[in-house]
């Protein structure tokens, strides 16, 4: 049996994915929900249904080839500070970490795929991918979902379609979405229109923990609201479609922000470097911020490739649950801050100060002031 | 941000569509737990949205099965009453469904951009599903035959509409 801390030691394979140039579509979700047919949905179900369905489930997921040796549990038997790092990793919703009996958690081993057992919904499964690849992620989890189907009567209705505890969820049973780093548009004040007409369309836009949550870190998470009426791949192409659109909007945004302002933007980036090298005492939202202008950096040439990389693993380190995991220990407020500045300071040791010469020289190499070398 | 209940600092953000609309609600930690916002059921919550009822004293699935008040609409598989999904807005099984759907079609406008499904089908239910499409459209060709008074038309119809029904069983 794969243990928590072997599922944890290596981050999840979307955190070390080659991203895109601009790095502005860190990952790419897909989820599905599906509900047994002749059963009651999770919520409703008595204790002794809900642990039969479970024995069902887990035993079809356990066989599915992806799952091949994978991270299985029942809820009941993670602590409540494990069940939270898998919430701050985005591998099971906060909703059920609040679960413990008759309810569970089957994880791939490079954390590409997860499916929570009897969560809102009998199944929710999940395939999560780094940059913009909605497509790739749907296919994968349409190919598990179609070994599944084989083996367990899903509650489906030719007109509604896949049938879900939430009837916001009937039909596909489809939630696509894409985590966005947006720090162009917020800094060019620019991402509330941006956001307001992704709204308009009928895409959700939420903080980084999904709904209700804050936005922390200028990211942001774009997804489908509607899942009846239109077929997976309408929906996909649409999100797809308009997530390069915001991403292309931050890329001008930046290379805007270069243009106009670049001692703006270089004197963000070398603060949040000087904060993260050199703070002792660092909350959870401070530290996010900075490191938000570090990925830019890392995007924009200030910092070294594989820096991006580096900011979505300490994303996640710096996290609550990840902390206490960390510690081994229940954490006062000031010790947490404490541990976090000093994880930061760790991991940035080897990063050299902003490079914002060369990022200059680039600018002018590209930008010559002396007008267009083709014309002279 | 503060809490909707008190004034301290607010760490739950909840966002729920409660009645077709977005409705928002912070609390603060001890809040949040004293109404049972991760109470793992997740009923609570939307009880507390719609302020109907205090959400501590919403009786868990197992206590309120069978009490069937008054003659109230309840699905004969699951035990759940419409009264239930006003409350919380989630259903009890897949057959209720059928049971509320007449409620329920309403509501669905609102929600999604169209009201029959369309997308992925379970194998081997892809036959059936297929010939349940073509009998709805069946059946309204035939409507607008009848009601054109085109009763050749009609008969011909109704012929094929049989010969699906039959094999549907």
């Amino acid at each position: 049996m794969m243990r928590f801390s072997t599922l944890l030691r290596h981050p999840a394979d979307w955190m070390t994915g080659v991203q895109a140039e601009s790095g502005a579509v860190v990952t790419s979700r897909i989820r599905l929900a599906r509900n047994l047919r002749g059963h009651s949905f999770p919520g409703w179900a008595r204790k002794g249904e809900r642990l039969e369905t479970l024995g069902i489930l887990r035993t079809a997921v356990e066989e599915l080839p992806a799952m091949k040796d994978a991270f299985s549990r029942e809820l009941v038997d993670l602590s409540s500070v494990q069940k939270h790092v898998l919430v701050e990793r985005h591998l099971i919703s906060r909703e059920h970490a609040a679960r413990s009996e008759g309810s569970g958690a089957v994880i791939e081993r490079r954390q590409s795929f997860s499916i929570m057992l009897n969560e809102e919904d009998h199944l929710r499964m999940q395939s999560i991918r780094p940059g913009l690849q909605l497509k790739e992620a749907y296919e994968a989890l349409n190919a598990l979902d179609s070994e599944l189907e084989r083996k367990l009567e899903y509650a489906f209705d030719p007109t509604l379609g896949y049938l879900t505890t939430c009837p916001t969820n009937l039909g596909t049973g489809l939630r696509a979405s894409a985590m966005l780093h947006l720090p162009g548009l917020v800094l060019s004040d620019q991402i509330g229109p941006v956001l307001q007409a992704v709204n308009k369309i009928g895409l959700a836009v939420r903080g980084l923990y999904g709904e209700g949550t804050e936005s922390l870190g200028n990211l942001y998470q774009i997804s489908n609201q509607s899942t009846l009426g239109e077929s997976e791949e309408t929906i996909i192409s649409r999100l797809d479609r308009v997530i390069s659109q915001v991403a292309s909007h931050e890329q001008n945004a930046r290379e805007k922000l270069m243009e106009d302002d670049p001692s703006m933007v270089a004197d963000k980036i070398g603060r949040a470097y000087g904060v993260l090298r050199n703070a002792h005492l660092i909350d959870s939202k401070e530290a996010l911020n900075h490191l938000s202008l570090i990925r830019l950096g890392g995007n924009i040439g200030f910092f070294p490739a594989g820096t991006v990389n580096l900011c979505d693993t300490l994303l996640m380190d710096i996290q609550q649950a990840h902390l206490q995991l960390h510690a081994g220990a229940k954490l006062s407020p000031d010790h947490r801050d404490s541990i976090r500045a000093k994880i930061m300071r760790s991991r940035l040791q080897s990063l050299d100060s902003p490079d914002i010469d060369r990022q200059q020289n680039d600018q002018t190499g590209r930008f010559p002031e002396g007008g267009n070398p083709e014309n002279a | 941000m503060k809490c909707d209940y008190c004034d301290s600092k607010a760490t739950v953000f909840l966002t729920q569509l409660a009645e077709g609309q977005m409705k928002k609600v912070c609390l603060c930690d001890s809040c949040a737990k004293q109404r049972g916002v991760t109470d793992p059921t997740g009923f609570s919550l939307a009880d507390m949205l719609l302020g109907n009822v205090q959400a501590t004293t919403v009786g868990t699935p197992a206590k309120r099965r069978g009490v069937n008040a008054g003659g109230m609409k309840v699905c004969p598989q699951c035990g759940f009453g419409f009264d239930d999904f006003q409350k919380v807005r989630r259903f009890g099984c897949g057959e209720c469904y059928r049971v509320f759907s007449e409620e329920l079609a309403p509501m669905l406008r609102g929600m999604h951009k169209g009201l029959s499904h369309i997308g992925k089908v379970p194998e081997g239910l892809m036959e059936s599903h297929f010939r349940h499409q073509r009998l709805e459209e069946l059946r309204a060709k035939l409507e607008q035959a009848i009601a054109s008074e085109s009763y050749e038309d009609a008969a011909d119809l109704r012929d094929e509409i049989r010969t699906l029904g039959e094999v549907a069983i």
